[in-house]
């Protein structure tokens, strides 16, 4: 594809480390001599010929990029007659948009002389990606999932450490996503010299939340040629899920100065009632895991345990740039209940064949909703972020696919 | 009252000051209390009033599993208050250790308002750098409290001058990279951090991560306007409770006056 992957240093988008009054830097002092090396090798590598030709060559032989923009009639017929149109980061190499920031940061930190990554992982997505960049690059590699997730997504932890990934499981606090990121933090004070926490979505302190959307940009860039391509026209919306919201992040950046292009984050409703992650839609603000943003927290400010059918979009948080879209009214965000985003899963795997991830599948959901509000003449593109052979166990048990006595067979 | 007069009066003596950090609200909010006055009674200059919080990053296992405990019981944010006025009644200062969140929620203006008002001398606030500090150096300056920042061996030189041109009471040197927790040794770049940071215009550094017994603290001691201990004391507490606090507590004491 012909377009620049990083964003030109003249525009006028915010680069960080504040979008708007959001963003920032909380975080113990002895990291920010790292957040500066970071920021500053990214600065370079960004600017450097062979840095992008590197990633642009790993972006097409290893990942397989540039991803499908594959059009969804069967299941158009439910969303009001509005074309839909997936951004097929599901098919990429380990089965979702993780691998795009992966492969970047892992660059990077070669570049930076590290021997070792350490990530945080919720739904295993990101660690599978980090573990797949550490043996590609021959790296030593620790990944940190909560207990409760390594329990829920078995397989991802048999698939990190076949890759030969280091996996512990946070006992802390809610045993979720959350704790994996305060306990990789943790290691990354202790190992700084040698080690490249490669944060997984657009939260954190900054670089992380400009740099990991600056990876992430390539899905938007890529969807924004391919539809003009195929409908001759800008789509009237895109739809993504958002629980940091890295995926989300990647589809939105290159669509925010298209005005007619309305940008919708679908977060996690779950049960419609006190349990969800909608961080955007139902949180306050606050400061969480280093950067001020929107949040879930007690009147105390005590981070409030967020809940999801999807592990991925579990989390009390959310990208500080997501917060400035939201505030300025650029974005607009909406939760998706557990049983919205169960019945988009189901929906789009019996009409296209396509067995979305859970968390792809509130994106789904939101699209649904849209194309029945503005009709037949809509053209709707949604991020399919990831694949859903990793949720198997959770639908079959949610639709009652798994026979009760089997013992017979 | 800021601590620097504490510090100053410290050094009058020949020695370091003893600070000890305790989380409010463990084993619950009146058996804390009752800790923080076996500190005092122990011989503690300065106590450090913890307050528990859901996502200690740069906590380890001992303060983490205690900060547990103490929000399943129902910590609040303003039971930091309360421990500041049963410390200062013990005659000893107080400062509070607290991640940022806490304080924003509270209201910056109000918190500082409200620490004063119960006699606490300042904040220690390990997850907010000065670069992100405009309102608390505002409503600080506007009460009178002690902006306790921290400094890292990985500090470059313009870190320190800055961090300890933005600091007041004193600069809180980490002796090692890595979380609260004791240790075997304290880091060996804790003395060159503690000389840089002066030599960066910090009046007062005192020094803590990882000082787990009497013998640590008189080794810090002899470079160190104060020696932090932490985990050692929450550890002390659960051992053998308020009276083994106390015991802990009056080793560290006699440690940092044999400063050698």
């Amino acid at each position: 594809m012909d377009h620049e992957l990083f964003s030109s240093p003249a525009s006028e988008l915010p680069q960080g480390p504040y979008f708007g009054t959001f963003g920032g830097r909380f975080i113990p002092e002895a990291l920010i001599s790292a957040l500066d090396e970071i920021t500053d090798a990214f600065a370079k590598a960004t600017v450097d010929p062979g840095f992008v030709a590197e990633l642009h060559r790993l972006h097409r032989v290893y990942t397989g990029r540039p991803s499908l923009l594959t059009e969804a009639p069967r299941f158009a017929e439910h969303a009001g007659g509005a074309r839909i149109l997936l951004k097929r980061e599901d098919l990429n190499h380990t089965g979702s948009h993780k691998i795009n920031n992966v492969l970047g940061q892992a660059l990077l930190a070669q570049r930076m002389g590290k021997t070792r990554l350490i990530a945080e992982t919720g739904a295993g997505q990101h660690g599978v990606a980090t573990a797949t960049a550490a043996a590609l690059m021959g790296l030593e590699c620790r990944i940190y999932m909560g207990a409760q997730d390594t329990e829920r997504q078995a397989l991802n932890v048999a698939r990190m450490r076949l890759l030969g990934a280091e996996v512990i499981a946070v006992e802390a606090g809610s045993r979720t996503l959350k704790d994996a990121i305060n306990a990789t933090f943790r290691d990354w004070v202790a190992s700084v010299d040698t080690t490249h926490y490669v944060f997984g979505t657009v939260a954190g302190p900054h670089p992380f939340p400009m740099l990991v959307r600056e990876f992430q940009r390539i899905i938007g860039l890529e969807a924004r040629a391919q539809i003009e391509e195929l409908v001759g026209r800008l789509p009237d919306a895109v739809t993504a899920c958002v629980g940091g919201g890295s995926n989300a992040m990647g589809m939105f950046h290159a669509f925010i100065p298209d005005s007619g292009v309305r940008l919708v984050g679908c977060e996690p409703g779950g049960d419609g009632g006190e349990l969800h992650a909608a961080s955007l839609t139902r949180g306050t603000e606050g400061v969480l895991h280093g950067a001020r943003s929107m949040m879930l927290q007690d009147d105390d400010g005590q981070t409030i345990e967020s809940h999801s059918i999807s592990a991925g979009l579990d989390y009390p948080g959310v990208g500080p740039e997501h917060a400035w879209l939201h505030d300025s009214g650029r974005g607009e965000y909406r939760a998706i209940t557990d049983a919205e985003a169960m019945e988009a899963f189901r929906l789009l795997a019996r009409t296209e064949g396509i067995i979305p991830a859970i968390e792809s599948a509130h994106a789904l959901a939101g699209a649904l909703q849209l194309g029945r509000d503005l009709g037949p003449d809509a053209v709707i593109a949604v991020c399919l972020s990831g694949r859903g052979d990793k949720d198997v166990d959770t639908a079959g048990k949610y639709f009652g696919y798994f026979d009760a006595n089997n013992e017979e067979d | 009252m800021s601590t620097a007069p504490v510090l100053r009066a410290c050094a009058a003596e020949n020695r370091a000051a003893f600070i000890g950090y305790l989380p409010v609200g463990y084993p619950d909010v009146p058996g804390s209390l009752d800790a923080m006055r076996a500190l005092v009674a122990g011989g503690v200059d300065i106590v450090e009033v913890g307050m528990p919080y859901s996502d200690p990053g740069m906590d380890g296992p001992v303060i983490e599993a205690a900060g547990v405990t103490a929000l399943a019981g129902g910590v609040r944010t303003r039971d930091v208050l309360t421990a500041i006025e049963a410390v200062r009644e013990a005659g000893a200062a107080a400062v509070t250790m607290t991640y940022w969140n806490i304080v924003e929620r509270y209201g910056v203006e109000a918190f500082a308002r409200d620490l004063a008002a119960a006699g606490g001398s300042g904040i220690v606030t390990p997850d907010l750098v000065p670069d992100e500090a405009g309102e608390w150096i505002a409503a600080s300056d506007a009460h009178g409290l002690d902006r306790i920042f921290l400094v890292a061996p990985s500090s470059r030189p313009e870190r320190l001058a800055y961090v300890a041109g933005s600091s007041r009471g004193f600069v809180y040197a980490a002796s090692t990279m890595g979380v609260t927790g004791t240790r075997a040794e304290v880091g060996s770049a804790a003395a060159q951090l503690v000389a840089d940071t002066r030599s960066a215009g910090a009046e007062h550094v005192c020094v803590g991560l990882g000082v787990s017994t009497r013998e640590q603290a008189a080794e810090v001691a002899a470079y160190a306007d104060g020696v932090i201990v932490g985990s050692a004391l929450v550890k002390a507490l659960d051992s053998g409770g308020t009276a083994a606090l106390e015991r802990q507590a009056a080793e560290f004491a006699a440690g940092v006056r044999d400063r050698g």
